[in-house]
This record gives structure tokens, sequence and C-alpha cells, in this order.
């Protein structure tokens, strides 16, 4: 398995709708046998930046994290964590991150993955259009000192 | 991947409490057994060794394991469960090991005068735990103690040094008992 796949995909649920995640793992349909390694919970993580990603880290904020760890009974082990405190939504992203890597990989990048990506796709868009409207073009008038 | 994570707190709060309590209850009286339970650790750590660092252990601590607990199954399941870092016994908060493993005393942080806290707290693995041993006192003793202990110059160790000095978990499976800085031989007095 590669590392910046799962990176991936972890990203992707982090940042995911909880609803939205929770309705597609219910069409998934999948009930797979588990055990929690680390029951959800909920804790703030300091969010660091840098100024034009180059200057000295600076600690941006506090945000709120819900993290939880299982073994499924195959033995992968799925770890997740997202912003906010659902339980439920640490607990799925949990589940799919480990059955991402045995073979049901192909039908939840389909049914889970794919519409998270259409998601954020559409997430970014719309924000990129909002900051589009208000785009200011800036031009020097001739200032007749020549 | 073989991951054996399982076995760590179910309730990290509750459980977590529980155990600081046993520990601040040896703690304060030296010689006195507790037992604490719900830890099933990978071998060879002891549930009651791990139950310690479960609780006392997070990622700012840095933890020696000595001689054969420094295994690739531990390092996993104590990273997994506490996130702390692993240091050479120079600079380790806590080490946990066989007394074989961590013996000699000399090399460890025993503290400063301005920080006498900045010292290793030893967790010591035992094959045996009892109070039929070497007789104890010192605070939190009414008159004596007895229990059993790997080797008693670690208390003339500490008698020579304090206020520094390094203090000790004795574990044996699910039973623990401590022997702080300030424990001495039963006659010596203070």
């Amino acid at each position: 398995m590669d590392k910046s796949e799962r990176q991936d995909w972890l990203g992707l649920m982090a940042t995911s709708k909880a609803n939205q995640l929770a309705s597609l793992w219910e069409q998934v349909g999948m009930a797979p046998d588990y055990t929690m390694l680390r029951q959800p919970e909920t804790g703030a993580v300091m969010v660091r930046g840098r100024a034009g990603s180059t200057g000295d880290a600076f600690n941006l904020g506090e945000m709120t994290v819900t993290r939880a760890s299982l073994k499924l009974a195959d033995g992968h082990v799925g770890h997740g964590w997202c912003q906010g405190r659902s339980r439920r939504h640490a607990t799925i992203i949990a589940l799919v991150d480990a059955l991402m890597q045995g073979e049901a990989a192909p039908t939840l990048d389909a049914a889970i993955l794919a519409p998270l990506r259409d998601a954020r796709a559409a997430r970014h868009a719309a924000k990129a259009e909002r900051a589009a409207a208000t785009k200011v073009d800036f031009f020097t008038m001739a200032r007749g000192e020549d | 991947m073989a991951t054996a994570l399982e076995g760590g707190f179910t309730n990290a709060s509750e459980d977590s409490a529980q155990v600081f309590r046993a520990a601040l209850n040896v703690m304060a009286r030296p010689g006195q057994i507790e037992t604490v339970s719900g830890v099933t650790p990978p071998a060879p750590l002891s549930p009651a060794a791990a139950s310690l660092l479960l609780t006392l252990a997070d990622h700012e601590t840095p933890v020696w394991l000595a001689g054969a607990h420094d295994c690739a199954a531990l390092r996993d399941w104590l990273a997994f469960h506490t996130g702390a870092r692993f240091v050479a016994r120079e600079q380790a908060s806590f080490a946990v090991g066989s007394w074989d493993a961590l013996a000699p005393l000399d090399g460890y942080r025993i503290g400063s005068s301005q920080y006498p806290d900045r010292a290793v707290t030893l967790i010591v693995e035992m094959e045996e735990l009892g109070s039929a041993g070497t007789a104890i006192c010192g605070p939190g003793i009414e008159t004596t103690a007895a229990i059993t202990l790997p080797d008693d110059t670690m208390l003339d160790f500490n008698a020579a040094r304090f206020p520094l000095g390094i203090d000790m978990f004795l574990v044996a499976g699910d039973r623990m008992a401590a022997v702080p800085r300030s424990t001495r031989r039963a006659g010596e007095g203070e």
C-alpha cells in the first residue's frame, strides 16, 4: 500500500462533512466485525502555519478533533481523525481506512471516496468563485509625466 | 503489517484515574502493595508496569526501555497508546525493565538542587513482590514495613543523595509497590 494514497484518503475523509460520510457509509451497507483499539475521544490540536510557506512556524490556533482506532477481524488496523466532535464520524473514518487496506478497496473507493472527492472539488470551486467575484484588476492611468 | 495494539485502557479517563490513585497510595505508603487490572500489554511488559506507563507517560515523556523490554512490539504498543518518546537512559524520566537491565543506578537523572523533581522514576519488573523482605522506614511508614527489594543498596544510594535521588515502582504481574527516595533501612532513622 502506498503511504501517500493512504494520506490522501485519510485527509479527504478528515475534512468531509459528517452527515455526508455517514449516509454514504449506510448506503454501502457493510457491517464488518471489529474491536476498538482506541475509543473515540475528542481533544484539541494546535494548528501551525508558516506565512508564505517560508517564514518561521507559528501557532495559528487550536482546533477540535476527534480520533478513533480500531482493528478488523482480518487484522487490518484503521485510524480515523476528523474535525469536530462527532464520535461516529471518527469511527466511520477508521472503519473505511481499515477496509481500504483490504480487498474491499475498489468498492469503497467508488462508493465513498469518489463522492467525497466530488464534494471537496465543489466546495473548492464555490469558494474560488466567490473570491473571483470580488477580484479587482489594478491598472495605472497615464500620469501625464511624459 | 503485524500489529498488536490491543490491550490498552477500555475507558481511558476512569481506568487511568484508578491506576493513578493506586500509584499515589503506594508512593505515599512505601511497602503497601496495590493490585491493578484491565491492561494486557505485549510481553515482556507486565500489566502493572503497563498501567503505570499508560497513566503517567504522554508525548512529552522520555522513556527508556531497558534490556529485553526494548523490542519492536513494545515500542509500537507504547507509541500508539502513550505517544511517549524513547530515549537513552541518561535522558529518561521513566525507565522500565528488570533490575539486571536497569542497574547500576549511576548515570540516571537524579534531579538538581533547584529541580529535585527532574529525576528518573524506575519501574522495576520483579519475579515476585511480597512483604517479606528488607525492613524499611521513613515518611509514610508508621513504624517499620517490609518489602521485597531487588537490591537493598538502592536505599543507600538514595540516602547518600537526598533530597536528590531515584524513585522506584516495583511491579510483578498486576501488583505494584513503591520505594520513594525518602525511604531508609529500618533502624537507621531519618
